[in-house]
């Protein structure tokens, strides 16, 4: 009995130190790559503490309204807020074994972020600017190919470690006993592709830029400011923050954490996790610097080509298990 | 031997990452992007195979690899950028068949290449079943690349991508004779000799490498 309590109480504090440290470290990692593309291109970079700088700053500032903004402008950075931290403490980051796991459900993580997605695009819609519909419309149109492919990694996924559950599947991949599979791999690419689009970097959208045509994310935020803006931008972080620790947690599961593991096993997964999303960090630094933006009217055609790339690793599996 | 083994895993994986190139090839619209594509493929076929031959022991899979390596993520490479320099074919590739159904009709291939390879080796060990597949499936991609482009540059590296999944099946087998891979490499070497001598033709009388232009030519078109 004591020691299933003392397992909740060792579970229960992995998940409150989890949720503290990525949301501490979201914006953090954000003006990393900031920063680090800046170095890149022969620039000094902002800090990469100033995100979290400009979100105080911006918290304190009352936002300013259109005259027709209905309550949906006003709720959507909330719920959209909600769904990204919701999501966020799903993923593991340092160790497995949260309290939330039993519901770290991958499906539920993409239904999370579709959450998510959906209060921006409500929001970019709802005062009727023609920015905001524009980036409202090309942004489901993304989606419509990008969600599939998370739903087929779940998949590939399940097909192998047999549940969808995001704690069980590390824990199986981290044991090593499946060894490098095809599928693994193309998921992984297809994964990588998809996270480059869901959070509006470069190939697909630029995070650093307003006021140009081909823009996605930054139209349908448009018409934030003050504290609704520093909401936007801290879940645009946090949703950076957790695709990086989706793809390192299922990709390079090692270091992290057994379940009820003590605090030296929770040090030595953190320090693992901070180089892995430095070094995720850094790479997608280069691969930004390195590649030019595509047109708007490619984005279907790379994001289906990643979705058909999830779909091959699926066929394989599935074929492979079914006639072996 | 099953899954979770290094050297088997390791080879499975470039298998893979050389039909992943395949489809790279498929989308790609520039034409020097395609050119890049094939050579970091002769790269990785190049890879797997010295790892076969670090794996069976086999020191004539490493002269495989070396040919590999230099023919095809060099050689051949460097004078199909040249043949793009020289004609000035910088713009795209000029697909006869969209690049989204072309990626559609690869995936559906790739599909088509395990039903028929696994119940066909059926007892084997699952793994030499599933790169037998991979290879397949790269044959039938290269098969594709050919029908659907028109550029002739294009068409020659989706004959050459399609050797590539031959040499992928070929070193998988433990045993097969270096003659063999000699012989396909020979054979690959004097089909590129050939195509750059027909381009060169093609370019000069034609100004263009579009194989439609040829179509007037052979009695079909008017």
């Amino acid at each position: 009995m004591s020691g299933g309590f003392a397992n909740t109480l060792i579970s229960l504090v992995t998940q409150v130190l989890h949720l503290a440290l990525i949301l501490a470290l979201a914006p953090v990692l954000t003006g990393c790559v900031r920063w680090l593309k800046a170095r890149l291109m022969g620039r000094r970079g902002p800090h990469p503490l100033q995100p979290w700088r400009d979100l105080l700053k911006l918290l304190r500032k009352r936002p300013v309204l259109a005259e027709n903004a209905s309550a949906i402008s006003r709720a959507a950075p909330y719920v959209a807020l909600a769904a990204a931290v919701l999501a966020a403490a799903l993923v593991p980051s340092f160790a497995r074994g949260m309290v939330l796991a039993p519901f770290a459900d991958l499906l539920l993580i993409a239904g999370l972020l579709a959450l998510s997605r959906f209060a921006m695009a409500l929001a970019g819609m709802d005062v009727g600017t023609a920015f905001g519909g524009i980036g409202a419309t090309r942004e489901m149109t993304f989606a419509a190919l990008a969600e599939p492919v998370l739903v087929l990694a779940a998949l590939i996924f399940a097909i192998l470690a047999g549940t969808t559950n995001l704690d069980v599947i590390i824990g199986i991949f981290q044991e090593g006993a499946l060894g490098l599979r095809v599928s693994l791999g193309f998921a992984a690419v297809a994964l990588l592709a998809v996270a480059v689009a869901e959070n509006a970097r470069i190939p697909v959208d630029n995070p650093a830029t307003h006021l140009e045509l081909t823009m996605v994310h930054e139209a349908m935020i448009l018409e934030a400011s003050g504290r609704h803006l520093a909401l936007w931008d801290f879940q645009a972080s946090l949703r950076l923050t957790l695709w990086l620790a989706l793809l390192a947690a299922v990709f390079l599961p090692f270091g992290m954490a057994a379940p009820g593991a003590g605090p030296i096993a929770w040090v030595i997964g953190l320090l693992v996790f901070i180089v892995k999303m430095a070094a995720l960090a850094f790479a997608l630094a280069v691969f930004e610097s390195a590649i030019a933006k595509m047109r708007v009217f490619r984005v279907p055609e790379f994001l289906g080509a990643a979705l058909l790339l999830g779909l091959l690793g699926a066929v394989f599996l599935f074929v492979s298990t079914g006639l072996s | 031997m099953s899954f979770g083994q290094l050297p088997y895993d390791l080879a499975h994986l470039l298998g893979g990452a050389v039909l992943l190139l395949s489809f790279v090839l498929l989308y790609q619209r520039r034409i020097s992007a395609v050119i890049n594509a094939f050579a970091t493929q002769g790269a990785l076929l190049a890879l797997a195979a010295a790892w076969q031959g670090y794996v069976q022991g086999a020191a004539g899979l490493y002269v495989t690899a070396a040919i590999a390596f230099g023919a095809k993520a060099v050689l051949i490479p460097y004078a199909l950028h040249r043949l793009v320099r020289r004609f000035n074919l910088q713009r795209g590739v000029d697909p006869a068949l969209g690049i989204g159904v072309s990626l559609i009709a690869g995936v559906a291939l790739a599909g088509f290449a395990l039903l028929v390879v696994l119940p066909a080796t059926a007892g084997q060990r699952a793994l030499a079943r599933e790169d037998l597949a991979l290879a397949l499936s790269v044959v039938l991609l290269g098969g594709l690349m050919m029908i659907t482009r028109r550029n002739l540059i294009s068409q020659v590296i989706g004959l050459l991508s399609l050797e590539n999944g031959l040499i992928l099946a070929a070193v998988g087998v433990a045993g097969m004779p270096l003659v063999m891979e000699l012989s396909t490499a020979a054979l690959v070497l004097m089909l590129a000799v050939i195509a750059g001598v027909f381009a060169l033709q093609m370019g000069e009388s034609f100004q263009s490498l579009d194989t439609e232009s040829l179509d007037t030519h052979r009695g079909e078109g008017e």
